[in-house]
């Protein structure tokens, strides 16, 4: 086995136990954290494959930005904060069905595209050529998520207008 | 009435000739050992594999030690700023206060209060320190220098020469809030609960100022890569803090706030919580805290260097050893890289004891209204200057940062609002019986 090979299967394998902390924890800080565990070791995955902007922009947007909006919002909401949670039986069958669909496409996926495992080598797709990439050949899907980007942050501000009197 | 054998330890210790003398003698030992065990690492300092872990050790060593050196150097300047002494009982001039602090934090009982969430209560003050600490590795020290017994490898001060540096650096900024938050919750004590709110809420809030910052430099420099923004500062020897002084100042001000420091500490702000998310630590874990506030401040400064003074460049508006891979110039590269670092952290601590804490909404003011604002007027106007090509003229990004102070100015004149705020203006709050 290279290092490579050991390094990935080390990461997730933690990966997969903080995913599992983050399912069967009953403390929603302490899911949040096991949430943090999975998200920073997916951005260590990304560094092993030597894509480094994919690996900082998970730690940045996911790990720095929404999971401490999360943690935030959970510790100002006074009743999720220091309840139990308790799963109930519809709500597990519902989260099955949807959690066997998904691994059910990705496997089909990863199936269809399965071809010989190449190393990672050093990058030849650097920082400046994802933002030429993004800005000509996926021009499109780059400027609709910036329009959905800007709904949603129109939204929240219109959510949070103070009531006209 | 003193003891009177306290009273000679005191006088023996007080005097300059011990801490001279032993520092001469530790410093000579090291001299000594470094020379006698040169062929040892000769090899070592010429291979670029181990030449970055070296660097790394050094510094990291560095950093911790100069973490202790950095509080004595916080209470002198303490002392200087309300016009007293600061700390002169242990050792001449107070030399020997680290040494006096470590030991009273290693002795002091570590309590673990029982309600407490216990693993995340022990995790918190590791996290902080790690996440504090980890900024380093993309540090460009020194350049790069070719040792005069192996001249054909290149080996670089840099730990980890990454494409994406100043991103890795916000990356690492992201997740500094975490220690605090969990230090915050895990305490199960109310006060330690507001300050890890309050510290979310201020670094989501800082982080924005700082990238907006960061952009304008980036607009500049072209590159993503820390040691190619200071190669390219040397060798113009025109620091971009000369082109971009108020997204200086915009970084300036979002890395107090990053690093939790007067006059953004409100997540332990004494006079209302306490002691804010370090109320239930005590002992080597509050130690850890104390570190880690002053690693993230060694981190910011260091950075902060990097990005807008030149980094090791020695002087400014020339470009004197720009490309100089020598041994001396790495010690005057070296030297001016950890100068500029002290004066910006003596920066820091001045500021810590002249300012005022803020009040809650006064920081979140000063935040969105003023700070992004003018940071989105800038990252406009330094893109419009790149398409224009005069991202690296001197006179366009002058006049653009003047543009967008009087532009500031006249806003703040012509607003009814103060951005600031009266405690008077305050909306009166209302809370509902539980």
């Amino acid at each position: 086995m290279t290092g490579e090979a050991i390094a990935f299967y080390l990461l997730a394998a933690v990966v997969t136990a903080f995913a599992l902390g983050c399912v069967l924890a009953s403390n929603i800080v302490r899911m949040a954290l096991c949430l943090l565990g999975t998200l920073g070791g997916v951005a260590l995955l990304y560094f092993l494959m030597a894509a480094n902007f994919l690996g900082a922009i998970q730690l940045i947007v996911y790990a720095g930005g929404t999971l401490i909006v999360i943690v935030f919002g959970v510790m100002l909401t006074s009743r999720a904060y220091g309840t139990k949670l308790r799963v109930r039986p519809l709500e597990m069958i519902g989260a099955a069905v949807v959690t066997l669909a998904l691994l059910a496409g990705l496997t089909a996926i990863l199936v269809r595209t399965a071809g010989p495992v190449v190393s990672p080598s050093t990058p030849d797709f650097g920082v400046a050529q994802i933002g030429t990439e993004l800005l000509s050949t996926y021009l499109v899907p780059f400027e609709v998520i910036s329009v959905l980007l800007l709904a949603v942050m129109i939204g929240a501000a219109y959510l949070v207008q103070p009531e006209k009197k | 009435m003193q003891d009177p054998v306290v009273f000679r330890v005191e006088r023996i210790l007080r005097s300059p000739w011990l801490i001279f003398g032993a520092g001469a003698v530790l410093a000579g030992a090291l001299a000594l050992a470094l020379w006698l065990l040169f062929p040892l690492y000769k090899g070592l300092l010429a291979d670029p594999f181990w030449f970055p872990i070296l660097v790394m050790a050094i510094m990291l060593n560095l950093i911790l030690s100069s973490t202790a050196i950095c509080i004595l150097a916080e209470r002198k300047i303490a002392g200087f700023t309300q016009d007293r002494f600061g700390p002169n009982r242990v050792g001449f001039w107070g030399l020997l206060q680290p040494l006096a602090d470590g030991l009273k934090f290693l002795l002091k009982e570590d309590i673990i209060p029982t309600q407490v969430d216990k693993p995340l209560f022990l995790l918190a003050p590791a996290m902080a320190l790690i996440i504090s600490l980890s900024g380093f590795a993309v540090i460009p020290w020194a350049g790069e220098v070719r040792w005069p017994w192996a001249p054909d490898t290149l080996v670089s001060t840099q730990v980890a020469s990454l494409d994406i540096g100043v991103l890795y650096v916000l990356a690492v900024a992201s997740l500094g809030v975490y220690g605090v938050v969990l230090a915050g919750y895990a305490s199960n004590n109310k006060y330690a609960f507001y300050g890890g709110v309050r510290a979310a809420a201020q670094m989501i809030s800082y982080e924005l100022p700082l990238g907006l910052g960061l952009l304008c430099l980036l607009l500049t420099s072209g590159s993503l890569r820390l040691e190619e923004v200071v190669r390219q500062q040397a060798q113009s020897g025109m620091w971009y803090v000369f082109l971009h002084p108020l997204p200086f100042l915009l970084i300036l001000v979002s890395s107090f706030a990053e690093a939790n420091r007067v006059p953004f500490d409100l997540a332990e702000a004494e006079q209302e919580l306490v002691g804010g998310f370090h109320t239930e630590y005590s002992s080597m874990k509050f130690a850890l805290f104390f570190l880690a506030e002053y690693a993230h401040m060694i981190t910011g400064s260091a950075v902060l260097v990097a990005l807008f003074c030149g980094g090791w460049a020695p002087l400014p508006f020339s470009s004197w050893l720009a490309d100089s891979t020598a041994w001396w110039a790495l010690l005057i590269k070296l030297g001016a890289y950890l100068a500029k670092v002290a004066v910006c952290i003596g920066l820091f601590m001045l500021v810590r004891w002249t300012i005022p804490r803020f009040r809650f909404d006064q920081l979140m003011r000063i935040a969105w209204l003023s700070l992004v604002p003018v940071g989105i007027a800038l990252v406009a106007g330094t893109a419009t200057l790149t398409v224009l090509g005069l991202q690296r003229t001197w006179w366009a990004c002058l006049g653009l940062n003047l543009v967008a102070l009087l532009g500031m100015l006249w806003t703040a004149a012509r607003s009814g609002r103060t951005v600031t705020g009266r405690q008077d203006d305050l909306p009166d709050i209302h809370v509902e019986p539980a």
